[in-house]
């Protein structure tokens, strides 16, 4: 029996054709080039060949050891106290042109920590502004999923009501939406600013000068606050939405019936609201998720990564070594790591709030 | 004790008037079924006494005390919806403890009060189940659990029986009025299903257009209508209406006829009937005999439905209008054969013919 996609449906195919070639071009096939590139040495111009080089670029990207030491002792076998903390070898001697050592030949310190005893661990990465990339990604998706999924379920709520002008409302939280991601982020970048920001002289003005200006971009402890606090305000109005559509498939009188048992307004939501929510709050968590991760606009727009690495994100390290340096495979070895992450978050998220029977 | 009291009961959305000034008394233990075709306002007027329809103005009272302002929750009534309001996500043990969870009870007691519920029920098997995995019947069983363990002065049935089907309907209806009697609360019961009203109430209230048409006990509405609406609403095939002329009042009979009737006395009691005056005879169905003799009403066969125990039979009057007879006996009869009718004048309904009394198109 001949499939349903070959049988007399010339017009379909001819109607879908352009669209299918465009997918097949730019979507499907540089999903499986990144796959290709990323056991390569590929670069974006080079005369050289493209040789195959296995795993080199996951192991340049994942490379992560530790390493313990003892601190520096004087003859006497005292420890050596320098800037008031026991002093500890130079991790350098070990990572240049140590023949000892040749495992540690051009790693980093990613960060170290010291178990109570005197001895101090050395946490080494071979890529330590892959590995800040990672972590401030993660820390952006674990603060902007929660907030964003719960300011909008907020905003959802109070605009689920039959008050008067409510659309004004709904139109006023949906907006930024529709903004480009490009434009908000050039508009926040005066509301940070450090000098003469709308947030600074907002913050001056209520506490009477009592709170300094900050340079909320330019500082590496405020940096990626600023964009995360941007961020869910920008996006907030299209998960509200989604989430006002699954308040509205609540069917009323199961709240009548609420009422009429006595149900407090958070036994309501408690106990009809939320569980009537609960497909709606799969697919926001998911979506949100898998938007976080794309972090990209606003870190190129706002920031360019810094100061000092602290908006470095996997979208932004994978477009900065592809095309700044460059060095596609890298790039494309980053794009693979980072859709294995999110495919695995997803999975995580399916299991987790999957219908329990 | 849990009298309802509604007292000239008014209900507007803006300058559109649903409920026209309803007065109604609902005594402790009663059935009362409000009964009306659709959009008379009944459902509202039951979602008034809930508290989920604000009052407008007038008078609300449940066991002697005004709640026109009180919140649902505080009315002590509990409420069964025509689509059920059960809750998806919950087991059916869930959702008949729910207003016992809301109001924070132990676990023992809800345990005992949803087993006796269950009981009285008999649905303690289905406990366990989704409300995915009932059916229409058990889900309504269910609404009515959830109604009966918090014990409530007074239940509210909104069209209840509506999304089942004709066999389970006749279970359900049996058993709501079971239940009336096992738990012996007051019971406000909206339909617009007559045999509903009429085999469940003490006491019917006709709604039309958001006034009180007629309120008393079923049987003393059937047979003593008060207005053109009620008579042609109660009883199935509905009455009959045929225009007649007022030919001579005597008392409080009155002489009428028309180009089919021969002239016939009957009680005048509705109005004050003055010769030459049009009026409205009404006539059941039911009372019409084929006449041994002559008869009184005059026609042709136009169409017959044999149904067993009776025959209903369409006749075309001689003066051209339609009139509806159920022969309670299997007979044939042929098409276009001349039928001369008979019926007991005591048993006739005369209505005064006021425009907009009630729909005379009706047959």
């Amino acid at each position: 029996m001949a499939s349903k996609f070959t049988v007399s449906n010339g017009t379909g195919w001819l109607m879908a054709g352009p669209a299918v070639l465009l997918i097949a071009g730019f979507v499907i096939l540089p999903f499986f080039l990144a796959f290709a590139f990323s056991f390569t040495n590929q670069r974006l111009i080079s005369p050289n060949a493209t040789e195959f080089v296995g795993l080199a670029n996951y192991r340049q990207l994942l490379d992560v050891t530790t390493v313990t030491l003892e601190p520096v002792r004087d003859d006497a076998g005292a420890i050596v106290i320098k800037d008031g903390a026991p002093e500890y070898p130079s991790l350098r001697t070990l990572t240049r042109n140590n023949p000892d050592r040749p495992d540690l030949a051009g790693m980093r310190e990613w960060f170290s920590f010291s178990l109570g005893g005197e001895d101090r661990t050395y946490v080494l990465a071979r890529d330590v502004v892959f590995m800040t990339a990672v972590i401030n990604t993660f820390i952006f998706v674990l603060i902007v999923a929660p907030v964003q999924a719960g300011v909008a379920l907020g905003l959802a709520l109070l605009i689920n009501q039959r008050l008067r002008g409510i659309n004004v409302f709904r139109a006023i939280y949906f907006m930024p939406v529709v903004v480009s991601i490009v434009v908000v982020s050039l508009l926040w970048r005066l509301i940070y600013d450090g000098q003469s920001g709308l947030l600074n002289n907002l913050l001056g003005a209520i506490s009477f000068g009592m709170i300094p200006p900050v340079d909320w971009l330019g500082n590496p402890s405020t940096a990626l606050g600023a964009i995360i606090a941007m961020s869910i305000w920008q996006a907030v109005g299209f998960h509200m939405v989604i989430w006002l559509s699954g308040l509205q498939t609540i069917s009323p009188t199961l709240y009548e019936a609420a009422a009429i048992e006595g149900a407090s307004k958070w036994q309501v939501f408690r106990y009809i609201t939320w569980p009537g929510l609960r497909n709606t709050a799969v697919l926001i968590l998911i979506v949100i998720t898998m938007q976080a991760f794309g972090l990209f606009a606003q870190i190129d727009v706002m920031t360019n990564g810094g100061p000092l690495d602290s908006t470095q994100t996997i979208v932004f390290q994978a477009i900065e070594r592809g095309y700044g340096k460059q060095d596609i495979s890298g790039g494309s070895a980053i794009s693979v790591i980072l859709f294995v992450i999110v495919l695995s978050i997803s999975l995580i998220q399916r299991w987790l709030t999957r219908e329990k029977t | 004790m849990a009298r309802i009291s509604l007292k000239n009961l008014k209900k507007s959305y803006g300058s559109t008037h649903v409920i026209k000034g309803v007065d109604i008394e609902i005594d402790d233990g009663e059935f009362c079924v409000f009964v009306g075709p659709s959009g008379c306002g009944k459902s509202t007027l039951l979602r008034m006494i809930a508290g989920l329809e604000d009052i407008s103005s007038g008078e609300l009272q449940i066991g002697e005390k005004v709640v026109n302002e009180l919140p649902p929750a505080q009315r002590g009534v509990a409420m069964v919806f025509q689509s059920y309001a059960i809750f998806p996500h919950m087991t059916v043990r869930e959702n008949v403890a729910f207003g016992l969870t809301i109001s924070g009870a132990s676990k023992e007691e809800k345990d005992a009060k949803v087993a006796e519920a269950a009981r009285i029920l008999q649905m303690e098997h289905l406990l366990d189940r989704r409300p995915s995995q009932l059916s229409g019947g058990q889900r309504q069983r269910v609404a009515i659990g959830r109604a009966i363990v918090r014990k409530p002065q007074v239940f509210l049935f909104d069209e209840p029986l509506s999304n089942l089907d004709a066999a389970l309907r006749m279970d359900m209806r049996m058993e709501i009025g079971k239940l009336h009697q096992q738990l012996g609360a007051t019971m406000v019961y909206v339909t617009h299903d007559q045999v509903e009203a009429m085999t469940l109430a003490d006491k019917i209230v006709v709604l039309k257009d958001g006034q009180v048409m007629q309120i008393g006990a079923p049987m003393d509405l059937y047979h003593d209508p008060a207005n053109l609406f009620v008579a042609g609403f109660l009883g199935a095939p509905s009455m009959n209406f045929l225009k007649v002329k007022v030919q001579g009042v005597n008392g409080g009979k009155v002489l009428v006829s028309n180009g089919a009737l021969d002239p016939v006395e009957v009680s005048g009691k509705r109005a004050l009937f003055k010769v030459g005056d049009e009026a409205i005879l009404g006539l059941r169905p039911q009372y019409l005999a084929v006449a041994q003799g002559a008869g009184r009403l005059h026609g042709a066969v136009a169409l017959t439905e044999r149904l067993g125990a009776e025959t209903v039979v369409e006749i075309a009057l001689k003066d051209g209008n339609p009139l509806i007879a159920a022969l309670s006996q299997d007979a044939v009869f042929d098409i276009g054969a001349q039928m001369n009718l008979d019926f007991d004048p005591d048993k006739a309904h005369l209505f005064p013919n006021e425009p907009g009394a009630g729909s005379v198109n009706k047959h």
